[in-house]
């Protein structure tokens, strides 16, 4: 258990910067993701704090030292890869009791903390097994495994769910979010899946560019994204983003069509700014098959294009001043192409971004 | 004809096919092993004699210094001189091809795809071309008629070979392996030797083969820095057996039997590992 803290991170590869200046502090037990989309830096920020790559500028540290110039062995930290890395030429036991056995643990010890690993995983049958006799999902087992049995005070998790199907994956993340109960360690894990960042954490990170650009609960930074990049990348389907004109009280669209300013957002715009506004397609639903019907809430008349029917919902593809706009309809019913729907908007849950900067109107 | 029918004539085509090739290729082998065991006369019969009249151990035991007849040709220095040339090179090359290719697979530095066409490059030059400039250096410092001078050539030979063959099996191992034994504790040499080395065990020993197989068999440089049983290996000391007027082939054959026999041993001990490759199921599947 620790805390890490990093302070002002900076990586340069020569004289490439590619994270630049990162701040953030993570406590004890905590479960952080760091999500952004390829080449954001992620991987970059999680192995500096594992030890594998230099840290350029800056400082890391876990518990209680700054761990800048410790080697990843003396950081007591595990870490589970995205290829899983383990070691073929080893069985699932060796593999397991690898790190114990460096440590000159003795036999003793290392068979039972190896059993205990075993068992919260149930890999107890696999233990003589080799890695090249195990499926995608047990490896990744025996990598989280290889993790918990030399209680560390920090879990690193490298994209761990990447390589396996989309079945499994979902399976992977509810045992992932268990095994941190269980276990009750601070965790740093990377994704560019922002339905992992929302599922597993505490707090998530979303970053690009090798910036950080919003730092949150899931349910902050999902409500409450503070520029277009987090909205857009947060939830799916993604948020609209549709650009607009504030005219008096209202948000006006290329084509004329308008909606009322959102009450909660009424005294953060001013006439004529040029404005994003932001509406998710959970908030534009056919008149009387949204979940709820809002308070602060308006209506659009919209031509569905295309509709994907997903079982309880159907996602409906429309447009709104040129720009395609996807909305939901909750409950079945079957919309025929070129169909024109009357929408309600739920505009206390509607997003103005400044056009010019990105970034909301309004950060709470 | 059926498509049955077809199939086995094209099958007994390929077998005759594969049968005359190998024919080609092991007669020459068969008839050394053959003549070893031959007395000198029947050698150059004709018609030739194929399976030996009266198959003996005397040529064997001949080159030995066994027995009445005996030839004056020093085989068990010989012998000792290969063994140790090739043991030694062999190791100072893979040593040295182990440091390089883990460097070049895992490490960024300048120069290094010059450097890399570079040792590429060199082995495009015949050995041979190089004898005479080595044979002027070697001189001057000394190192002709030397095990050393031997040595440090073969070592030359094979280096890149073995940097390159190297390089590639430390290439498949995933740089995460390394990684993951440094997180659960390990020293990056420690890395290095637990995890790296045993995965890449195959691809060191098959350039271990060829180092020694190259070391033991060359013939050109050897003859030319070599003077002595100081120094002479034994395809070297097969030459020892043609004297101005007459040439012991038998002696020769049987000589040549003794320089296959030990590399026939180590690619045997070997081939395990040459063949097996690895079975990788530490990394995604």
């Amino acid at each position: 258990m620790a805390e890490i803290k990093l302070n002002n991170v900076i990586k340069r590869y020569g004289k490439t910067e590619v994270v630049h200046g990162i701040n953030l502090d993570i406590a004890h037990n905590e479960f952080v993701v760091l999500v952004g989309p390829s080449g954001c830096g992620k991987s970059t920020t999680l192995r500096m704090i594992a030890g594998l790559e230099d840290i350029s500028d800056g400082t890391v540290s876990i518990g209680p030292g700054v761990v800048n110039d410790l080697p990843p062995r003396k950081r007591n930290i595990s870490m589970v890869f995205q290829n899983y890395a383990l070691y073929p030429h080893m069985s699932v036991r060796e593999n397991l009791g690898f790190g114990l056995k460096i440590a000159k643990q003795d036999e003793a010890t290392i068979t039972a903390r190896v059993d205990e690993a075993a068992d919260i995983l149930g890999l107890d049958e696999l233990l003589e097994r080799t890695p090249a006799e195990l499926s995608g999902g047990q490896r990744q087992r025996v990598a989280m495994g290889r993790a918990i049995v030399r209680h560390p005070e920090a879990f690193l998790f490298d994209e761990p769910l990447s390589n396996l199907d989309a079945k499994l994956r979902v399976q992977m993340r509810t045992e992932i979010k268990k095994l941190h109960q269980k276990v009750k360690t601070t965790v740093v894990y990377v994704t560019h899946d922002q339905v992992e960042a929302m599922t597993l954490a505490d707090r998530i990170v979303v970053m690009k560019d090798g910036h950080i650009e919003q730092v949150g609960t899931p349910m902050k930074v999902f409500n409450h994204p503070v520029n277009t990049f987090v909205a857009s990348f947060i939830g799916s389907p993604p948020m609209n983003l549709l650009p607009a004109t504030i005219t008096g009280a209202d948000v006006v669209f290329a084509d004329g069509k308008s909606l009322p300013v959102p009450t909660r957002l009424a005294d953060r715009v001013r006439d004529g700014q040029e404005v994003i506004f932001g509406l998710r397609p959970d908030d534009l639903t056919p008149v009387g098959h949204g979940i709820a019907e809002s308070g602060d809430s308006a209506r659009l008349t919209l031509d569905v294009t295309l509709s994907e029917l997903l079982g309880t919902e159907t996602i409906l593809y429309t447009s709104i001043a040129g720009q395609e706009a996807q909305g939901k309809m909750f409950g079945a019913r079957e919309v025929a192409p070129g169909e024109t729907l009357e929408f309600d908007v739920a505009m206390d849950r509607a997003h103005l971004f400044d056009a010019a900067t990105g970034k909301s109107v309004r950060v709470d | 004809m059926n498509g049955k029918l077809r199939k086995q004539i094209g099958a007994i085509a390929t077998w005759v096919l594969t049968f005359i090739l190998m024919v080609i290729i092991c007669v020459p082998g068969l008839w050394v092993v053959l003549t070893a065991f031959r007395p000198n006369g029947e050698v150059l019969a004709k018609p030739p004699v194929w399976i030996p009249d009266n198959p003996s151990l005397n040529n064997f035991a001949k080159i030995f210094g066994f027995g009445a007849d005996q030839v004056a040709i020093p085989v068990p220095a010989y012998f000792a001189n290969s063994l140790i040339i090739a043991l030694t090179s062999t190791a100072i090359a893979l040593l040295i091809g182990m440091s390089g290719g883990y460097a070049f697979a895992r490490y960024r530095f300048r120069f290094k795809n010059g450097l890399f066409l570079g040792l590429m490059l060199s082995r495009t030059v015949p050995g041979i071309a190089l004898s005479l400039p080595i044979f002027m250096i070697w001189s001057r410092i000394g190192l002709i008629d030397a095990k050393l001078g031997l040595i440090i050539v073969y070592v030359a030979l094979n280096v890149p070979f073995t940097i390159w063959l190297i390089d590639g099996f430390f290439r498949q191992i995933p740089k995460e392996m390394s990684e993951a034994a440094q997180v659960d504790g390990c020293t990056r040499w420690q890395a290095f030797w637990k995890i790296e080395f045993p995965l890449a065990k195959s691809g060191i020993a098959s350039a271990g083969i060829f180092a020694f197989l190259t070391s033991w068999n060359e013939y050109a440089l050897a003859s030319n820095l070599t003077r002595s049983t100081d120094s002479k290996t034994l395809p070297v000391g097969l030459m020892d057996f043609t004297a101005q007027f007459t040439i012991d082939w038998a002696g020769m054959s049987a000589m040549a039997v003794i320089i296959i026999i030990p590399a026939l041993i180590l690619t045997f001990l070997v081939q395990k590992h040459l063949i097996a490759g690895l079975t990788f199921g530490g990394v995604k599947g």
